[in-house]
C-alpha cells in the first residue's frame, strides 16, 4: 500500500510534467521586438476607462484617454478655457447663430488611411444625431443629450438641424436655435471626429441594451481611430493598463514620448503611494493632505485653476421652514465657510460667493455676501420663528471630487457650525452612486452637499445643471420665483449676443444670491495633476482636457 | 451501584477528571500562576476599565472640533495639530482632540467585540451541536443551512447584511460581523462532535445505556469545546478587526461622533503617507494591543480548563 | 448542490433588485436627472416586474451570459471580468494558502511537541500578532516598507507593462511557459506582498489549530498504547499522532480557504491586485450588478466544491468517519 501510493504520485507528476511540456511546446512569446526611439510615460488611472469612443464617453477617466487619440474641429488654447483652431483652421457664424461654417485643415488623414475632410466631418455629425435605440440613451450619448437634445427620431426637440458639404475642406453646421454652448461645445471631448471608415468598419453604432446594461461594439472597445498624436495600442484587462503609442503621422508637431500607458488604481491613496515607487510617473487629482508630502519628495503639483462650485444644497419641498428666505439666509450665516475652506481646501480655493466660480464669463463680483455671523443667524431665525429648527442633512460616502476633497470631514465642520446657532441636524450618508443622488433628486434631504466641474468656459454648463425646471433638485417651485428663474436660464442660453448675455448672467447671479438663495455656495478649489520631476510639457488646463503631445520625460 | 461506578469510569475517561476538585477551580488555580494569562488579564481589565470610565476619563468632547486646534489645521500644507497642553496627542484632521477619542472610542470597540463574539458564539453552539449529537436528517439541514451561509465569504456576508439596513451604523455594523461567526462555529463544532462520535468514551458510554441528550451534553459538548473555545478566542478580537474591515470597505458607521477605534483607523489611513502617520497607528496600536490581550487570556484559559492538561 | 446554488441566485437577484442605487444610477453618473433616470429605466426594462426580470437574466446566465459590467470594467461583459480575474485571485490565493500551511503545520507541530519551550512560545506571539493586525493595515504596512520607502518590492497591480504574453492567464505560469523568465519574475514580485498579508491569518489559525490537536491526541490511549507496544517514534508520530490530529486541521483549512476570499477583498484592494476580491469590493462600492450576481454565484460554487474536497479528505484521514 505504501508503494502503491508512491506509485501513484510518481505517476501523478509524471503526467503533470508532460502536459506542461506539451503545453509549452504550444506556447509562443508573442513579443514584439519594435525599437522605441522615445520614453515611455505611465500615468496613473483613478478607474478603468469605459470604452474608446468618446461621443459614448461620460466620465473623465475615459476621455483623459481618448484626448490623446483625437482631435475636434475647435480646440482649447493650452492651459485655458479659450477656443482656438483646431482640424477646423477658422469659422464664422451666420443666420443669427443658426449656421457655423468651418475651413478645414488640409492634408488631414486619419490613422487608418482614411482623409479627414469635409465629408468626414458632416458623417460624424450625421452619425451622432442619428443614434438609434440604447444610443439615444442619456446614460450611452449622455453630453449630447445634455448639450444637443434629441436625435433624428424626432422624439425630443434637438438643437443639430444638419450638416453641409461646401467642398472638400469646408462645411456647415446647422442649428434650430442660436446656443451660448457655440463654438466651445465643438472642443468637448465627446465632439470628436472619429474615421467613419473605422466606425463603419466596426459598427460603432451598434449599441444594444442587455440586462442591466450596454454591450458596445468592437469599435469602441478595440478600435477606435482618430487623427491625434496618439493611437490605440491595446488594452490588457487582465492586469489593467491601456497603451497608446505614438501616431508617426500626426499633422501637428511630432510627440515626444513614444509610448503612454494608463495604470488602473483603485484609490487615490493608492495611486499615490505608485507614484512614491516609481511605477508611474504622474496622476491626477491628489488628495490635499498629499501636496506637502509629494512636493517634499521631489513631485511637482500642476495646478488647475478652480472651475468649480460645491454648495449646500437646500431643499424646500418638506421643511416649510426652509421656504422662508431668512432661513436659508441664516444657514448661510451659519456656516464658517473661511475655516473650512483654510483648513480642508488648497490655499488657491475660495469661498464662494455664488454658484459660478470666478473664472466663467457671467461671475459677478459684485454680489451680496454672507460673511460668517452666528449672531445674525440666531437672530434671522428667530424673526422667521424657525428656533430649534431640525433639518435632515445628507452627505455623500464614496466619492472625492476636487471640491468635495473628502465630504465626512466638510460635512462634520458644517454640521458643527449649524448645531452651534441651535440648528438641530440629523445625518445621513450613503455611496454616491448607491442611493445619495436618487435621494438628492428624490427630495428626501433637507440640506445636502453638491458641487459641479464645468466642462467649458459656459455659465449655461452650470446653470441649466442647477436650474434646468422649477422642480430641481432644490424644490425652488416652493418658492414663488421658481418657475421665472427656469426660464430665465433658458432665455439666457439662447441670447445670441455675448455681451447682452454676460450682463444677463450677472444681473441673475446678483438676483439669485440677495433674494433666492436656493443654496449655500462654499467654495471653488483648483485641483492638481501630480507628476514626477523629470516631467516636462505638461500644461494644466482648468478644463480637465490636458493633451500628452508636448510632454517630455527626461533621464529616462 | 456498580452501574453508578461504570458510568463514573466513563466519566474519567471522557475528562480523566483528578480527585473530586471542580473543573473551574483547578482551572482557576493554575491560571493564577500563568504569567500569559496574568498578561492578558491586566490588558484586558485596563481595557474594559477604560472603557467603562472613558466619559469620564476624557479631558475633552471627542466629537467637538476644537477653535484652538481647528486654527492649526491646514490640510493642504499638511499641518494638523501637534501634542499640547492638556491635549495629549493633538488633533486629528478636523481638529478634534486626539487622546479623548482615543478613550471614548475604547467603549464603542468593546462593544463591537463582545457582542458580536455573544450572538455568534450562541448561534454556533445551537446549529452546531444540533447537527453534531444528531445524525440523519438534522444534521444534514442544519449544515445544508450552515453551507449556504459560508458559501457567501464572510466579509461579503457581512456586508450583504450591512445593506440589508437601510442605513449603516454601529448596530449594524455588530449584526454582521456576528452572524458572519456562526456558521464557522457551528462547522468547527459539529466537525469535533463527529470525531467525538466515533471515539471510545462515547461509544462506550452509548453501551451503557447512557441517554442521547446525556451523551451529548455532558460526553461529547464538553469535549468537543477545547477547538470552539480557541474559535471564540479568536473570534472576540477577531470580530473588532472585522469591523475595521468593514469600515475599510466604507461599510461602517459612518457617523463618528462616538468614535471606534477600526473606523478611526480606516479614516485616518489616507493620512498615513502624508506623514500623519499617528492618526493611524494610534487607533491601529490599541486594536492590536487589545486582540493580543483578548487572544492571549482566552489561549491559557483554554489550556487550563482542559482536562488533559492537568498535571 | 444544484438547488442551493439555484435559490442562492434568485435570493441574490431580489436582494440586489431592492437596494438603493442601481444599475441606473451607474450608469448615468452625477448628471442623473429624474427624467434621465426615468427613460434609462425604461430602456433597460428594469421597470418591469422583478419576476420577470429575473427569468430574462436566468434565460441568459445559463448561455453564460451574465450581463454587462456597468462600473467596474464598463464595455467588458462580467464573464468576461470574471474569467480574467480568476486565475489572478486563484494564483495569490494558492501562493496565500501553501504559505499558510508551509508554515502554520510545521511549527504547530514543533510548538506541541515542545510545549512551554521557547519555540513555543515565539511562534505563538508570532501567530497571535497575525491574528491581532488588521489584514489591510498590515498589508498597508507591508506595501508601504517594502514598496514605498526601500522600493525593493512593486505596490500594485500583476505585472508591469512589459510585454508579457499571456495564454493562461496565470500570469507566472504563462513566463515559464513561453520562457519569458523577466515576465515571470515580475509576476512574482508583484505577487509576493499581497500572499504574505493574505497568509497571516490562515496561518495563524492553521498554527493554533495544529497545536491544540496535536497536544490531544499525544494524550489519547492508542498514542500511549502505542507508545507502549513500542513502536518507533517516528512512526507513532507519523501514523498516529499527525495523522489524527489532521482532522480538525483539515477543516481548518477548508474553512480558511473559504474565507481566503474575504481576505482576497481586502488585500487586492490595499495592493490593487485585479483579481475576483478587487472587483468584488468595486463592484458593490459602484453597485455593478450583473458583476455581483456572477461573482457571488461563482465564489459559493468555488466554496461548495472547496467543502466537498474537505468532506472527502475527513473520510481519507479519518477511517472511523468511513465505516460510519
Amino acid at each position: 500500500m505504501q508503494m502503491d501510493r508512491k506509485r501513484r504520485w510518481v505517476a501523478a507528476a509524471g503526467t503533470a510534467g508532460a502536459v506542461l511540456l506539451v503545453v509549452s511546446g504550444c506556447a509562443q512569446s508573442e513579443r514584439g521586438s519594435g525599437g522605441d526611439n522615445g520614453a515611455t510615460l505611465n500615468f496613473g488611472q483613478a478607474s478603468a476607462p469605459k470604452l474608446f469612443d468618446p461621443f459614448y464617453a461620460t466620465d473623465g477617466e475615459t476621455f483623459r484617454i481618448t484626448e490623446q487619440m483625437f482631435d475636434n474641429l475647435v480646440e482649447f488654447k493650452t492651459g485655458t478655457s479659450q477656443v482656438e483652431p483646431g482640424l477646423a483652421t477658422d469659422w464664422q457664424p451666420s443666420d443669427g447663430g443658426k449656421t457655423w461654417s468651418f475651413n478645414l485643415r488640409k492634408n488631414v488623414k486619419f490613422t487608418d488611411g482614411t482623409a479627414m475632410d469635409a465629408t468626414a466631418v458632416c458623417k460624424n455629425f450625421e452619425r451622432m444625431y442619428n443614434q438609434k435605440g440604447a444610443g439615444t440613451s442619456n446614460a450611452v450619448s449622455q453630453y449630447w443629450n445634455d448639450n444637443f437634445g434629441g436625435f433624428a427620431d424626432k422624439k425630443q426637440p434637438s438643437l443639430y438641424a444638419g450638416c453641409e458639404v461646401k467642398s472638400p475642406t469646408r462645411m456647415a453646421l446647422k442649428l434650430t436655435k442660436a446656443s451660448s454652448k457655440m463654438p466651445d461645445i465643438l472642443g468637448l471631448a465627446s465632439w470628436a471626429i472619429q474615421s467613419p471608415t473605422a466606425m463603419d468598419k466596426y459598427h460603432a453604432n451598434d449599441v444594444k441594451a442587455e440586462g442591466d446594461s450596454f454591450v458596445y461594439p468592437d469599435y469602441a472597445t478595440k478600435h477606435p481611430t482618430g487623427t491625434g498624436p496618439f493611437k490605440f495600442g491595446k488594452y490588457d484587462q487582465a492586469n489593467g493598463t491601456v497603451e497608446l503609442v505614438r501616431n508617426d503621422n500626426y499633422w501637428g508637431e511630432k510627440p515626444k514620448l513614444a509610448k503612454i500607458v494608463f495604470k488602473i488604481y483603485k484609490d487615490t491613496a493608492g495611486t499615490r503611494q505608485a507614484l512614491q515607487a516609481g511605477e508611474i510617473d504622474g496622476y491626477d487629482l491628489p488628495q490635499p493632505q498629499d501636496y506637502q508630502s509629494l512636493r517634499d519628495q521631489g513631485n511637482k503639483l500642476l495646478e488647475r485653476e478652480p472651475f468649480n462650485i460645491m454648495y449646500l444644497g437646500i431643499d424646500q419641498k418638506n421643511n416649510p421652514k426652509l421656504r422662508d428666505l431668512k432661513v436659508r439666509q441664516a444657514i448661510a450665516y451659519a456656516i464658517n465657510r473661511p475655516q473650512l475652506v483654510k483648513s480642508q481646501y488648497p490655499d488657491k480655493a475660495v469661498v464662494a460667493k455664488e454658484m459660478l466660480p470666478p473664472s466663467i464669463a457671467g461671475f459677478n463680483p459684485n454680489v451680496p455676501e454672507y460673511n460668517y455671523d452666528p449672531n445674525k443667524a440666531k437672530q434671522l431665525l428667530k424673526e422667521a420663528g424657525a428656533e430649534g429648527l431640525t433639518v435632515n442633512f445628507y452627505w455623500p460616502s464614496e466619492v472625492t471630487r476636487p471640491y468635495l476633497p473628502s465630504p465626512r470631514d466638510q460635512f462634520t465642520a458644517m454640521k458643527g457650525d449649524l448645531e452651534k446657532v441651535g440648528i438641530k441636524v440629523v445625518e445621513k450618508s450613503e455611496p454616491w452612486n448607491g442611493g445619495y443622488l436618487d435621494d438628492v433628486e428624490g427630495h428626501k434631504p433637507d440640506l445636502f452637499l453638491m458641487g459641479w466641474n464645468g466642462d467649458f468656459n459656459n455659465a449655461d454648463n452650470f446653470f441649466s445643471q442647477f436650474f434646468n425646471t422649477p422642480t430641481n433638485r432644490f424644490y425652488a417651485a416652493a418658492s414663488p420665483w421658481g418657475a421665472s428663474l427656469s426660464e430665465r436660464v433658458k432665455q439666457l442660453d439662447a441670447t445670441a449676443d455675448k455681451a447682452a448675455r454676460e450682463q444677463g448672467y450677472q444681473e441673475l447671479n446678483g438676483q439669485i444670491q440677495k433674494d433666492y438663495l436656493p443654496a449655500v455656495p462654499i467654495v471653488s478649489a483648483p485641483s492638481y495633476i501630480a507628476v514626477k520631476d523629470n516631467i516636462k510639457g505638461l500644461v494644466p488646463s482648468p478644463l480637465s482636457n490636458e493633451k500628452f503631445e508636448l510632454v517630455e520625460k527626461s533621464g529616462s | 451501584m456498580v452501574l453508578t461506578r461504570k458510568k463514573d469510569r466513563v466519566d474519567a475517561l471522557a475528562s480523566t477528571s483528578t480527585e473530586g476538585m471542580s473543573l473551574a477551580a483547578s482551572a482557576f488555580r493554575r491560571l493564577r500562576r500563568s504569567p500569559v494569562f496574568l498578561t492578558g488579564a491586566v490588558i484586558t481589565a485596563l481595557f474594559v476599565l477604560i472603557a467603562l470610565f472613558s466619559p469620564l476619563l476624557a479631558p475633552h468632547d471627542p466629537a467637538t472640533q476644537i477653535p484652538e486646534l481647528i486654527k492649526q489645521t491646514v490640510r493642504a500644507r499638511n499641518q494638523f495639530a501637534p501634542p499640547q497642553g492638556s491635549y495629549l496627542l493633538g488633533g486629528d484632521q478636523l481638529g478634534r482632540d486626539l487622546f479623548s477619542r482615543l478613550l471614548v472610542g475604547s467603549q464603542q470597540t468593546l462593544l463591537v467585540g463582545v457582542l458580536a463574539t455573544l450572538i455568534g458564539l450562541t448561534g454556533g453552539l445551537i446549529l452546531g451541536t444540533l447537527a453534531g449529537a444528531t445524525a440523519g436528517w438534522v444534521d444534514t439541514t442544519v449544515m445544508r443551512f450552515v453551507d449556504v451561509l459560508l458559501s457567501i465569504p464572510n466579509l461579503l456576508l457581512a456586508v450583504t447584511i450591512s445593506a440589508l439596513f437601510l442605513q449603516a451604523n454601529q448596530f449594524t455594523v455588530i449584526v454582521a460581523v456576528a452572524i458572519v461567526q456562526i456558521p464557522v462555529f457551528a462547522r468547527l463544532l459539529r466537525g469535533t462532535m463527529l470525531a467525538q462520535r466515533a471515539s471510545d468514551h462515547v461509544l462506550a458510554a452509548r453501551a451503557l445505556g447512557v441517554k442521547r441528550s446525556g451523551i451529548v451534553f455532558r460526553h461529547m459538548l464538553p469535549n468537543s469545546l477545547g477547538p470552539v473555545f480557541v474559535q471564540a478566542t479568536i473570534v472576540l478580537a477577531t470580530s473588532i478587526i472585522d469591523a475595521a474591515g468593514l469600515s475599510f470597505l466604507g461599510l461602517g458607521n459612518p457617523n463618528d461622533d462616538s468614535p471606534e477605534w477600526g473606523q478611526m483607523l480606516s479614516n485616518a489611513q489616507q493620512y498615513i503617507t502624508s506623514g500623519h502617520a499617528d492618526l493611524a497607528f494610534w487607533p491601529a496600536c490599541a486594536i492590536v494591543v487589545v486582540a493580543l490581550g483578548f487572544t492571549l487570556m482566552g489561549e491559557s484559559a483554554r489550556d487550563a480548563l482542559d482536562p488533559k492538561n492537568r498535571r | 448542490m444544484v438547488v442551493v446554488l439555484f435559490v442562492l441566485s434568485i435570493l441574490l437577484f431580489a436582494w440586489l433588485r431592492s437596494l438603493p442605487g442601481g444599475p441606473v444610477s451607474a450608469l448615468l453618473g452625477d448628471r442623473a436627472t429624474p427624467a434621465a433616470r426615468a427613460e434609462l429605466t425604461r430602456t433597460l426594462g428594469l421597470d418591469r416586474p422583478v419576476f420577470l426580470q429575473y427569468f430574462d437574466f436566468l434565460g441568459r446566465a445559463v448561455r453564460g451570459d451574465f450581463g454587462q459590467s456597468t462600473a467596474v470594467q464598463p464595455g467588458s461583459s462580467a464573464m468576461q471580468i470574471l474569467v480574467q480575474r480568476f486565475p489572478a485571485t486563484l494564483e495569490l490565493s494558492v501562493v496565500a494558502i501553501i504559505l499558510a500551511i508551509l508554515f502554520g503545520i510545521p511549527l504547530g507541530y514543533i510548538a506541541a511537541r515542545r510545549r512551554g519551550g521557547i519555540w513555543d512560545n515565539l511562534s505563538i506571539g508570532g501567530s497571535l500578532l497575525g491574528v491581532a493586525v488588521p489584514v489591510f493595515f498590515l498589508a498597508f504596512l507591508l506595501k508601504y516598507l517594502f514598496a514605498v520607502k526601500a522600493g525593493i518590492l512593486p505596490s500594485a497591480g500583476r505585472q508591469d507593462a512589459i510585454d508579457a504574453t499571456r495564454i493562461t492567464g496565470f500570469f507566472i505560469l504563462d513566463g515559464i511557459l513561453t520562457q519569458e523568465w523577466d515576465a515571470a519574475w515580475n509576476a512574482l514580485e508583484h505577487l509576493i506582498l499581497p500572499a504574505v498579508a493574505l497568509a497571516t491569518i490562515p496561518f495563524a489559525v492553521i498554527f493554533r489549530i495544529t497545536r491544540a490537536a496535536v497536544l490531544d491526541v499525544q494524550q489519547e490511549d492508542f498514542v500511549r498504547t502505542a507508545e507502549s507496544k513500542g513502536l518507533r517514534i517516528p512512526i507513532i508520530r507519523r501514523r498516529h499522532i499527525l495523522r489524527n490530529a489532521m482532522l480538525p486541521v483539515v477543516t481548518t483549512i477548508g474553512i480558511q480557504i473559504g474565507q481566503l476570499l474575504a481576505g482576497a477583498v481586502l488585500t487586492e484592494r490595499v495592493f490593487a491586485y485585479p483579481g475576483v476580491g478587487d472587483a468584488l469590493a468595486t463592484a458593490f462600492q459602484r453597485k455593478d450588478y450583473p458583476l455581483l450576481q456572477l461573482l457571488i454565484i461563482a465564489a459559493a460554487l468555488v466554496y461548495v466544491v472547496v467543502n466537498l474536497i474537505v468532506d472527502l479528505s475527513y473520510a481519507y484521514i479519518d477511517p472511523r468517519i468511513r465505516n460510519r
